[in-house]
């Protein structure tokens, strides 16, 4: 009876075999990678602004304070966003001319409200309050990157609750002194455990992962 | 030859567990030959057309599921599990014969499984495919499925693993993989045969893969018996744990009539039961249209009724216990639950499941009624009857009155739970018919084993 | 649907721009003429509930589409990534703003015409949930259901949005110009053609306007009809005293109750205050604590009558026959007084007597609205010879403008129109076509006037009928003023810019003199600006300016109510008798619980509200008690036809225990044909049978049946009692059988205090395997309900609507067992089916502390909190629903399909912005409003504060008018919450289960006359 199969079949069907186990696991790492990529979580990503505002010039050149813009920063859960009069008691004086910042006199001259692209969104059912971490010493950068060296701005990091749940878990990471949370550029000292220690002391910070913290 | 147009009408009945006269190259041929006939037979067509008509359905009754929501079937607060969860409990249970035939009697050395035990684990993979699909079409966000895994996320949450519903995730997947491997490894041998007799060339390559270049050389032999020998041994326990599993779905709750200790052992009875009933109800139609007297033989269907009538009176003692207890406890709730499923708005289905699972097959006593194929059949399906609207009548008559009379209600069935219903048989048997063609559903190779034995003893007798 | 004449029709076309407007105009009439076809197609066009998402009629296309998905699910992953967002912020921020914090404004919202005080939320600028104003005389924190479902209504998506003219888009300029031309006649003859219909106007900057309008159309008429006013109470007084007087209750000081067929504490104008102050005087601390007395004489049971601790069921129209024999046994000289009616014993009648002689001063006798004028006249009699009036009954100047006997004032209006002398005819915010006394030809008699004005919040039943329709503003949307129940007055300000143009009745009114531009502000200002020079409107010293500052503020004007007036009743008052026919069946008709009205009738909320006592949803039906059902051989949902003097309207029958004999129960304010998707065909009209002589009570009724049935969907859907109606079903048995319901009298509680305490072996604490939790942090929350203050009013419920954005299922779904409220009021009866007692009990999450729905969820989205929340995580559920099916009390929700609204613009602004909308396929359940938790925590902590006791209100509690329920931290001994549980009344359902919940109740006690037995 002829055979049905070459005999290379023997070695094919042992190396397939092996093929198989590594195509699986590459799968897997792929998906992964997708996961993780700027392309599906937006990190790192310029999005397109109606004006390219610059939190490197405003906060380093000028050296103007997060608070002076994103008012509501200490009292609410939501920072603000400058409404355009803000942008006005200086660029009134300022670049008044400066074809860049057409749409912001166009908006205080009709009316018409600016319309950002959002760089850090969160979904719907996750409650995210600012006043309270900054007032617990977490600084801005700490999320939203070290803001002073963004010409235009992007979001930083995943924002995956993964990535919350780390710094809830583990604060004396990442807090820093009160004075020090407004920085616009800002690189934790060597000893940031050990006085993210005492600051967690000091702070009274708990370490909230029960689910009502963000989830209502 | 075709085996369902040759018209040999005298049936020789015979009281071994293979009829004699048979010689390997007989076995041999009459296996194969079902599987490497040309044209299809006309009835197997028609059978299967019907099955996929079902399966249709099932596509279209899932498709509504998931696009408008579990709310089109009858489930409510207070009944939040309706026929789902009963489809899923009674197809798991009908999934407990093939194993338990395949290993725990090979484990014991009993013959009579042979000419049974390939179709029965078919049987046993196609029902417990037919029930994972409901745990998934039950979920309110089915698309969220795979959050019952355990997997390193982005959310950095697990599963909770104090609940039954993972438990079901690892036993049933567990289980599933189990047999299939079992049943693959059985099928290797015969689909070497089948590769060996295939006419064409294609056939032959296809059976080739799926044989993965089997010899027949005493080392596969060897490590073949040693291999199937372990996956009895590791599935045996499963047997055993999937229903136990399953059966703290309810038990692990605090609703009256879910919230007992005998449930495990009840449980498995009861697939056990269900699960021969299966069988049966696939061997005698089989048996009779393929001609396959002389292999699934009196004595075949004879054990499977005793088997039958063996773990029916288990689970009648279960039941009577759960009457017991519930008022032997002074429980108001337990005794009020039991009273409402004897006598308030579910009591007709109650008293079906009675006569379906304790009345009807005491007729198996009986050793004439064992040995007529078609009142076996009857019963078979009198019981699987009765085991479906057993996991009916826990689940609903529990839920639908509990604790807090304000909250009591009803479930009313849909056309969509009926249609999910009615669509799994019909995945159930399309998978089956498509099996029986292309696959040998008896194990060639036991069968020659078995007429070696038998020829083994006709010498030592003559001596 | 095809309408009379065969034409399709379809909603949008029901809306006034329909077909050309002469053809519409007048066809609308013949159908108002009472054409069958047209109502039933109406009927069908919007079967209750059914405008809410419904997957019935796939189509094949669909079908195509569902294999596709079916298939297509194997390879459906959750990859949601987040679709771009834009971020909108002010060109010029408000002063006030801080987005994310929201604001609160004191407003008043006219009921009836008479004030309720509400505290507003506005998140940005969007009203979103509506509270008692805890200042405000009249509500004191409470809020009622209408209140609190009214911001449902201004977002409604069915509000009429632009004026109508001739059934065609119009705007306000033209009519404006439309309008000025048709009043060049009236103002030669001096408004002799010029007529004004309203509902009870009670703001007096209001009638301030009305008086100038009359003064420069010195002949026209200002008329005012409201369907469910207090026309008897009105006309009683004035029998009584020979004048108009507005009468104000004291129940903090009634120690004896005598209510003849009132619902005192939810139909009242003062029902909020009542109730709070009828419960304070019922709160029970301990053993040596008091209890007022309150002795119920009603036709069908009232979340009042639930309250009594004797209720007399009794045909109202017998009642009058009982009131005076109490009156001659008072010493009155009560007249023919009519034979005593059998049900109600002399041995009851001198008990209820004597009490009441014992408390001379701190009695009380009050008379609801269904009574006729003359037992309101010897309801002030007896209150009079008790020495109550001063004490517990005060009088004061009517709250009305100008009070008048208002169905007369419809009729006269009528008679007027239908003799062709109304030329010009405003109807302003009321809806007379819809709700007009049916021997009143007001729809007949509108033909004949040829230039009709309607303002309206919806394009209703008159507006169709009327040349111009104008968009009323809500109240939400308006300034104004309007007087409280005590004729204090509150500022009603808007909370939002009108949403659809609409106008005020001042705006209006403004018109009619002239003023095209005059801003309702500056009306409201003036008029009080003007006031406070004369009236002491103004406290002596103070600037206009803070005055007008702190009214705002405080949401009412210091010092505007009126004081007690002195009037005594006329020597023969008691004797004036209301010659009311009492034999055979009578029929009386209520304002709906729900829809009040009809006015209400859009409101999906109080649409699926479940009624008192019924748990019907969706429907109003004839109640029917359980006697009189045997006698007539009637069964639930028989659909019984009434006849009353030719007039007839067919309702299906519900049997309702404590329903008085041979009398009927019919609720006003359903079968809209005109009151929007919601509303409209959803119940059986009953203004048909309502005459203008008899407008509550019609006797010499005939009901027979038609052989016909009407589904009836109810939430406690295993009924009340038994299709037989012999017996109270096990339902209400086995809920005492199992003490979910503890009750004792007040002499017993006196013996045994810990008469509701469970036997120790059955509140075991059996050992866990698992970690107990240790509430080592500051707060650990928990709950206490009184059922002895409960009256199940229902306002929690639709508190709850509002803050949790709690979605509505509609007819179908509720019958399918899926309402999605998270708190429901159960209503056990007790004893004989005649005359049961019924008792309310919320239901609500329990918290347990070894809660079962934890364990069983295979993805941990059901969380215990380390402050003993049981947390429920919306995102993480997966829809297993196992956690409902193992919950005791069955109070977990759950998304069978897309409930939540996706689709309406107009109601994203009404949503709560803390409270995530739920999806299809998850679980919801009642959070202890862990939101406002979570605000105050993070409050305390970012400012260093602790949270003081009651500084978290969840909305039940907040909106409860009696209190019942308190919600405070455990593990603080002080709190009102510690402190309620540690009452020996205290106890817990199903603790027997082990599952420890942190809800737990306070045993109702009832406090009986000991020389009434049984």
């Amino acid at each position: 009876m002829p055979q049905v199969f070459h005999r290379s079949m023997n070695t094919i069907s042992r190396v397939s075999l092996v093929g198989a186990v590594l195509l699986i696991g590459g799968l897997g790492y792929l998906g992964w990678a997708f996961n993780q990529s700027p392309y599906y979580t937006n990190a790192k990503l310029q999005l397109e602004q109606p004006v390219p505002f610059s939190h490197k010039h405003h906060t380093m050149d000028d050296g103007i304070d997060c608070r002076y813009c994103h008012t509501s920063v200490e009292k609410s859960s939501f920072a603000g966003i400058p409404p355009t009069e803000t942008c006005m008691t200086c660029h009134s004086q300022i670049w008044t001319n400066a074809s860049m910042l057409e749409p912001v006199r166009a908006s205080y001259a009709t009316g018409q409200s600016l319309e950002w692209a959002r760089v850090n969104a969160l979904p719907d059912f996750v409650y995210f309050n600012h006043s309270i971490h900054v007032k617990k010493g977490i600084g801005c950068t700490t999320c939203h990157g070290q803001l002073g060296e963004m010409p235009i701005t992007w979001k930083e990091n995943t924002l995956y609750m993964r990535w919350c749940i780390d710094c809830h878990k583990h604060p004396e990471q990442y807090v820093r002194r009160r004075e020090d949370v407004f920085k616009a550029v800002y690189h934790p000292p060597a000893n940031q455990v050990e006085m993210g220690r005492q600051l967690v002391r000091e702070y009274k910070i708990r370490t909230f992962t029960n689910c009502e913290t963000c989830h209502r | 030859m075709d085996p369902e147009n040759d018209n040999r009408t005298a049936v020789v009945e015979t009281e071994e567990v293979i009829a004699p006269g048979h010689t390997y190259a007989s076995v041999s041929d009459r296996v194969t030959d079902m599987v490497l006939t040309w044209p299809i037979g006309i009835r197997w067509a028609a059978g299967l057309a019907l099955a996929l008509g079902l399966l249709f359905v099932l596509n279209l009754a899932l498709g509504v599921v998931f696009t408008i929501g579990v709310g089109v079937w009858g489930i409510n607060i207070p009944v939040g599990w309706g026929f789902a969860i009963t489809n899923f409990v009674w197809w798991i249970g009908i999934g407990h014969a093939g194993t338990l035939i395949s290993a725990f009697l090979l484990l014991m050395r009993q013959q009579w499984r042979t000419s049974i035990n390939r179709f029965a684990e078919a049987m046993t993979i196609f029902a417990v495919a037919c029930a994972g699909m409901f745990p998934l079409a039950h979920m309110g966000r089915p698309w969220l499925f795979y959050w019952l895994l355990p997997y390193p996320d982005t959310m950095g949450t697990w599963p909770q693993f104090r609940s039954p519903l993972v438990w079901d995730v690892f036993a049933v997947s567990t289980y599933l993989t189990v047999s299939l491997v079992f049943w693959y490894t059985g099928l290797l041998p015969d689909l070497a045969t089948l590769r060996d007799r295939a006419k064409s060339r294609a056939v032959k390559i296809i059976y080739g893969f799926a044989s993965l270049g089997w010899r027949g050389s005493a080392s596969h032999w060897s490590r073949y018996e040693v291999a199937s020998l372990l996956l009895a041994g590791l599935s045996t326990p499963l047997v055993v744990s999937v229903h136990t599993v399953v059966s703290f779905d309810f038990t692990i709750a605090i609703i009256p009539g879910w919230h007992s200790t005998i449930f495990p052992p009840y449980f498995v009875a009861g697939a056990i039961y269900s699960g021969f009933a299966m069988v049966l109800t696939l061997a005698i139609p089989l048996r009779k249209y393929y001609h396959l007297e002389d292999f699934v033989t009196m004595k075949h269907l004879d054990f499977m009724g005793k088997v039958m009538l063996a773990t029916g009176l288990v689970v009648a003692y279960s039941y009577v216990m759960e009457a017991f207890m519930a008022f032997y406890s002074g429980n108001q709730y337990e005794r009020y639950m039991m009273l409402n499923r004897m006598t308030g708005p579910y009591a007709v289905t109650f008293w079906t499941l009675i006569f379906c699972n304790l009345v009807g097959p005491q007729v198996l006593w009986i050793r004439k009624f064992r040995q007529s194929p078609w009142l076996l059949f009857g019963v078979s399906l009198v019981v699987q009857t009765g085991m479906w609207l057993e996991r009916f009548v826990i689940i609903i008559t529990g839920l639908h009155r509990d604790f807090i009379p304000s909250s009591w209600g009803m479930f009313y069935p849909t056309r969509w739970d009926y249609m999910t219903f009615l669509g799994t048989l019909g995945l159930f048997f399309t998978l089956f018919y498509l099996f029986i063609r292309v696959m040998p559903m008896i194990a060639i190779h036991e069968l020659r084993d078995l007429v070696h034995k038998k020829q083994h003893e006709a010498k030592a007798e003559s001596h | 649907m095809t309408d009379s004449k065969g034409n399709n029709l379809n909603l949008v076309q029901l809306g006034p721009q329909a077909d050309s407007a002469r053809d519409r105009f007048w066809r609308s009439l013949d159908e108002r003429a009472g054409n069958e076809a047209y109502q039933k197609s109406l009927a069908q066009e919007f079967p209750a509930g059914r405008s809410l998402k419904n997957p019935a009629g796939l189509n094949r296309r669909d079908l195509l589409k569902l294999m596709g998905a079916s298939a297509g699910l194997a390879g459906l992953t959750a990859c949601t990534k987040l679709p771009p967002e834009k971020i909108v912020p002010y060109v010029r921020q408000p002063e006030e703003f801080v987005p994310g914090i929201p604001l609160f404004y004191a407003t008043a919202m006219p009921f009836g015409g008479v004030g309720r005080g509400l505290l507003v939320e506005s998140h940005l600028g969007r009203p979103t949930k509506v509270e008692g104003n805890p200042g405000h005389p009249g509500s004191l924190g409470g809020a009622d259901v209408f209140g609190q479902a009214s911001v449902l209504t201004l977002y409604d998506p069915d509000r009429s949005q632009v004026p109508y003219h001739l059934g065609h888009v119009s705007a306000w300029e033209e009519f404006i110009a439309d309008f000025g031309n048709a009043l060049v006649n009236e103002r030669a003859t001096g408004g002799a053609g010029l007529r004004i219909l309203t509902g009870t106007i009670t703001s007096p900057t209001l009638a301030d306007q009305m008086k100038s309008v009359l003064s420069r159309f010195p002949s026209a008429r200002w008329h005012q009809y409201e369907p469910c006013g207090r026309h008897n109470a009105r006309e009683g007084a004035r029998l009584a005293f020979g004048q108009y007087v507005n009468t104000v209750y004291r129940f903090d000081k009634a120690d004896v109750i005598l209510s003849l067929d009132s619902d005192v504490f939810f139909a009242e104008p003062g029902s909020l205050r009542y109730a709070r102050d009828f419960a304070n005087h019922r709160r029970v601390s301990g053993p040596d604590s008091s209890m007022s007395r309150l002795y119920a004489i009603e036709s069908t049971p009232s979340i009042t009558g639930s309250q009594a601790d004797h209720r007399i069921p009794l045909r109202s129209s017998d009642i009058e026959a009982v009131a005076r024999s109490v009156a001659a046994g008072l010493g009155l000289q009560a007249g023919n007084a009519a034979p005593l009616p059998k049900e109600v014993s002399a041995d009851v009648v001198a008990a209820i007597v004597r009490d009441l002689q014992s408390h001379k001063g701190s009695s009380l006798v009050v008379v609801g609205e269904q009574q006729p004028a003359a037992v309101h006249a010897l309801a002030h009699a007896m209150n009079h010879a008790l020495g109550n009036t001063g004490q517990t009954v005060i009088f004061t100047e009517p709250l009305e403008a100008s009070a008048t006997d208002e169905i007369k004032s419809l009729k006269d209006l009528v008679s007027d129109m239908d003799s062709g002398h109304v030329h010009t005819l405003l109807i302003l915010g009321s809806n007379p076509a819809y709700n007009a006394p049916a021997d009143v030809p007001f729809v007949a008699a509108l033909n004949k006037v040829d230039f009709r004005v309607h303002l309206g919040l919806y394009s209703d039943e008159t507006a169709d009928l009327c040349h111009w329709h104008i968009p009323e503003a809500h109240y939400l949307e308006s300034w104004g003023d309007v007087r409280n129940y005590d004729g204090s007055v509150s500022i009603v300000q808007p909370l939002i810019a009108p949403l659809y143009g609409g106008k005020t009745l001042l705006e209006v009114l403004a018109l009619v003199q002239g003023q095209a531009s005059v801003s309702p502000h500056d009306m409201v200002r003036g008029y009080w600006q003007q006031q406070s020079g004369g009236r002491s409107a103004q406290p002596a010293g103070a600037s206009f300016e803070s005055f007008w500052e702190t009214s705002l503020n405080n949401g009412w004007l210091e010092g505007t109510a009126p004081p007690a007036k002195q009037v005594t009743p006329s020597a023969d008052t008691a004797a004036k008798s209301s010659a009311q026919d009492v034999q055979g069946l009578e029929v009386v008709l209520r304002p709906d619980p729900s829809v009040w009205d009809g006015s209400l009738a859009n409101n999906a909320w109080l649409m699926e509200l479940p009624r008192p006592f019924s748990k019907l949803t969706w429907d109003n039906t004839l109640l029917v008690s359980p006697a009189t059902a045997a006698r007539l051989g009637l069964q639930r949902e028989d659909v019984v036809k009434l006849q009353i003097e030719g007039r007839e309207v067919e309702a299906p029958v519900m049997v309702l225990p404590g329903q008085a004999a041979n009398s009927l129960t019919l609720h006003l304010g359903y079968g809209r044909t005109r009151a929007g998707g919601v509303g409209n065909g959803v119940g059986a009209n009953a203004y048909p049978i309502r005459t203008s002589d008899a407008p509550w009570i019609a006797t010499g009724v005939t009901a027979s049946k038609t052989g016909g049935k009407h589904h009836l969907v109810t939430t406690q859907n295993h009924h009340l009692i038994d299709q037989k109606s012999t017996k109270v079903e096990e339902e209400s048995e086995n809920a005492f059988d199992r003490g979910l319901v503890r009750v004792g009298t007040l002499a017993d509680y006196k013996q045994r205090p810990d008469f509701a305490q469970d036997p120790p072996e059955e509140s075991t604490e059996a050992p866990s395997m698992y970690f107990p939790y240790h509430y080592t942090q500051a707060n650990s929350w928990g709950m206490s309900i009184d059922l002895n203050s409960c009256i199940g009013c229902n306002a929690c419920i639709v508190a709850c609507y509002a803050e949790n954005n709690i979605s509505v299922v509609g007819k179908d779904e509720v019958d399918n067992g899926r309402d999605m409220q998270w708190i429901r009021v159960d209503t056990y009866f007790r004893g004989d089916l005649d005359n049961p007692e019924a008792y309310h009990e919320l239901m609500l999450c329990q918290h347990c502390e070894n809660a079962p729905c934890e364990y069983v969820c295979p993805v941990g989205a059901t969380v215990h909190s380390p402050e003993g929340l049981n947390l429920m995580v919306y995102n993480r559920c997966v829809g297993t629903r196992y956690c409902s099916n193992n919950c005791p009390y069955k109070v977990r929700r759950f998304n069978f399909k897309l409930y939540s609204d996706w689709d309406t613009p107009s109601l994203f602004p009404l949503r709560n912005p803390d409270v995530t909308v739920r999806s299809r396929g998850v679980m919801e359940k009642c959070t202890y409003c862990v939101q406002r938790i979570m605000e105050a925590k993070i409050a305390a902590d970012r400012d260093e504060t602790v949270i003081a006791d009651g500084q978290i209100q969840t909305a039940c509690q907040q909106t409860c008018p009696t209190e019942a329920i308190v919600f405070g931290n455990l593990n603080d001994p002080e709190s009102k919450v510690s402190k309620r549980k540690a009452q020996t009344r205290d106890y817990g359902l199903l603790r027997d289960l082990n599952v420890r919940p942190r809800t737990t109740y306070l045993a109702r006690l009832r406090n009986p006359n000991p020389e009434i037995k049984g």
